[in-house]
């Protein structure tokens, strides 16, 4: 796998949006080439060789590049939008719509990343060193499909509204969330470490959600089923199950109603 | 002598009042009186009459005395900064009338700005509900002449609307409704005992916040399945009385403000209560719409999504329109400090907008379209007065039952001065010639 390495060395005034830091972009293209890309400041078209500086070689495919972004992209959205392949590593924290999108390859961010995170992905694998952004993994305004397939991996805390309208993939945050997790799910699995405030898979339709830490508020459409045990990471332990929303629409398959699983662990 | 004009629109809220009627002087230079108003709508139209009324745009010096200029001056102003900016935010439109909207989304769309009225801190979070699920809804006239259930949640109109109640939803008597409010059931589902709940015949209670756990609870209960004893502060024995009471009328509707639209679950409370209308279709007729607030910021929503496909926060910056509150809402853009002019019109970001927000708009150049001083005129560099829409202009609003209405023109203007549609004309103008716009 070839590298190319971007380091950040006029940072915008305002925004910069970059959804061409992506590897299906860079692939097959030398680095003056890369540097003629487009990036946007407001309303004024640039160029990416503008406000960074570009070094190595991208490789002839996308599954052969990888992206290395440096320097402060605090104020830089859009990086790995639409991803397929490849790899994406931001050494520093980065602003909205990190691999929204993204169907396939690899995104490291060894930072923070803002709103609208993976935005209706498909496919391959975001990892968040730090801590993500509301709406992670969710829909796009209006959408019913967030994401629908590949993993998610917070280290840190998440905000509100992750994973709404999530269809699939798996989804799993070390931290704490807030308020409105799984809204209007269908699928996918979400795990959750620490704790939720409450509004938990409001409106749930299917897919699984667990909870290891405390839920403050308890929707009133999740009903209690029985304890089981769940086994997570290798280790097994009790989990409280409820099922729900019992005031949403749901599915029947082979005659039995299909709901949404919540565990909490006790 | 004086003489009275009929059938005068209000431009004060939502509910856009059309049966007021003004005693003005001979001359038609002078308001005396204003009847069938409310306090708040009367106030509108006589404080247009004050003495101390700002006529003349004013530009701010450094020292921070403020040095009045021509229209012509601030036009120039107006177009230079919005023009030679990369990011410009256009916010407001909401008491402005919809032949200026669509001149102001022209200079948007050729300067590249963001666009946003005041849905963004309203009712907007109603709009991206309706965007995920859709609005079974109906005009006030239906209310007026079919509905018996009526459900306030989150809104006082007794003070936010002072008249909603009489013209259409308790107190009128419609074709089917013929004994007025004795044929009417209230519901009012607010954590205060507002003037509004006093009048109910049941008052839900709901503790602050869990207006998301309460609506859910109310699909659960119509589905009867399971509930805990108590959601949000209500028993559950009060939630089903509440919901048999809701399945057994012959035509409902839910009227909701602020109190949920703003509050903790925002969007997704709106969008439960959407839900909680289509369920309760199963058993009978039911609608649901939102109290708006300004008097035409319903228009401005449906100026936008005509000319831009999106109803409030549209991005032009890359040339084609983008939506997506959050990221192109004003607060978070000025927060974020994404964006590098602003210019206000027909609103008062600076008494509603939190500080930090209001600060960004004294840190960039700011232009404020509005008839008032106001906090916004405040900070900003440049106050451009304008005529009063709906008192001395006309034009066209839309209810909040999105019914559009000309309003009426009851007084001239002081001399010289502009309407908002003329001031943005003359912004456009300049605009093109400055972008090389034929």
């Amino acid at each position: 796998m070839e590298t190319v390495t971007i380091t950040m060395k006029n940072p915008p005034a305002l925004y910069l949006e970059a959804e061409h830091i992506c590897p299906d972009e860079f692939a097959g293209k030398t680095t003056a080439q890369i540097a003629e890309l487009h990036v946007y400041e407001g309303n004024v078209t640039s160029t990416l060789g503008k406000y960074f500086e570009i070094s190595g070689n991208a490789g002839a495919t996308a599954e052969e590049t990888k992206i290395v972004v440096k320097g402060d992209v605090k104020k830089v959205k859009y990086i790995g939008m639409k991803m397929s392949a490849g790899e994406i590593v931001v050494e520093g924290s980065t602003d909205l719509y990190a691999g929204a999108w993204m169907s396939g390859g690899r995104m490291q961010v060894k930072g923070d990343i803002q709103a609208f995170a993976a935005t209706a992905m498909k496919g391959g694998e975001l990892i968040i060193e730090g801590n993500a952004g509301n709406y992670l993994g969710a829909a796009y305004r209006g959408d019913w499909r967030g994401m629908s397939g590949g993993k998610i991996l917070v280290k840190g805390n998440a905000g509100s509204d992750v994973g709404m309208y999530m269809t699939g993939g798996e989804m799993v945050i070390n931290g704490d969330v807030d308020v409105h997790l799984a809204t209007h799910a269908e699928g996918g699995k979400i795990t959750v470490k620490g704790n939720a405030p409450g509004k938990v898979a409001g409106q749930m339709v299917e897919g699984e959600v667990i909870i290891f830490g405390t839920i403050d508020v308890m929707m009133p459409g999740f009903k209690y089923v029985d304890d089981v045990d769940l086994e997570i990471d290798g280790t097994t332990a009790k989990f409280a199950h409820y099922i729900g929303d019992t005031g949403e629409r749901h599915k029947k398959r082979k005659g039995q109603m299909v709901y949404g699983n919540l565990y909490q662990k006790i | 002598m004086t003489k009275t004009v009929t059938d005068v629109v209000c431009p004060f809220c939502g509910t856009l009042c059309d049966d007021l009627e003004v005693s003005v002087t001979d001359d038609g230079k002078q308001i005396l009186d204003v009847y069938n108003a409310c306090a708040i709508g009367a106030e509108k139209f006589l404080h247009s009459q004050a003495k101390d009324r700002i006529t003349r745009p004013r530009l701010q010096q450094p020292d921070g005395t403020w040095k009045d200029i021509s229209y012509d001056e601030a036009a120039d102003y107006t177009a230079k900064m919005l023009a030679g900016a990369k990011k410009p935010l256009m916010y407001g439109w909401s008491s402005v009338n919809c032949e200026a909207q669509s001149v102001g989304n022209e200079i948007a769309e050729t300067c590249r700005a963001c666009v946003d009225n005041t849905a963004a801190v309203c009712h907007g979070t109603t709009l991206i509900a309706v965007q995920d699920i859709g609005l079974p809804t109906c005009t006030l006239g239906e209310v007026k002449n079919r509905a018996d259930t009526i459900i306030f949640w989150g809104c006082n109109p007794c003070h936010a609307h002072p008249r909603h109640m009489s013209r259409y939803s308790i107190f009128p008597r419609g074709f089917f409704t013929g004994k007025g409010h004795k044929s009417r059931k209230l519901v009012v589902v607010d954590p205060r005992v507002t003037d509004t709940a006093k009048m109910a015949d049941m008052h839900l209670q709901v503790t602050q916040g869990q207006d998301y756990e309460l609506l859910n609870a109310f699909r659960v209960a119509i589905r009867n399945e399971w509930l805990p004893d108590v959601v949000a502060g209500i028993p559950k024995e009060k939630i089903i009385e509440a919901v048999t009471m809701m399945k057994a009328g012959r035509f409902g509707i839910i009227f909701f403000g602020m109190g949920v639209t703003q509050s903790l679950g925002k969007n997704h409370n709106i969008d439960e209560a959407i839900a909680v209308t289509k369920d309760l279709n199963e058993y009978t007729k039911f609608s649901i719409m939102p109290m708006r607030g300004h008097y035409n910021v319903t228009g401005s929503g449906e100026v936008l999504a005509w000319q831009f496909g999106y109803p409030y926060s549209v991005d032009l910056t890359r040339g084609f329109p983008r939506y997506n509150p959050g990221d192109t809402s004003s607060i978070d853009l000025l927060n974020r400090g994404e964006i590098d002019a602003a210019f206000v019109i027909g609103s008062d970001p600076g008494a509603h907008f939190p500080i930090s927000a209001v600060k960004k708009i004294s840190q960039v150049n700011s232009v404020c379209v509005d008839p008032h001083i106001t906090p916004t005129s405040g900070v900003s560099k440049l106050h451009v007065p304008v005529a009063f829409n709906g008192v001395e202009t006309g034009g066209n609003a839309y209810r909040m039952d999105n019914v559009p209405i000309d309003c009426r023109k009851v007084v001239d203007a002081p001399e010289g001065m502009l309407t908002d549609e003329q001031f943005l004309v003359m912004v456009r103008d300049r605009v093109k010639k400055l972008k090389g716009v034929a």
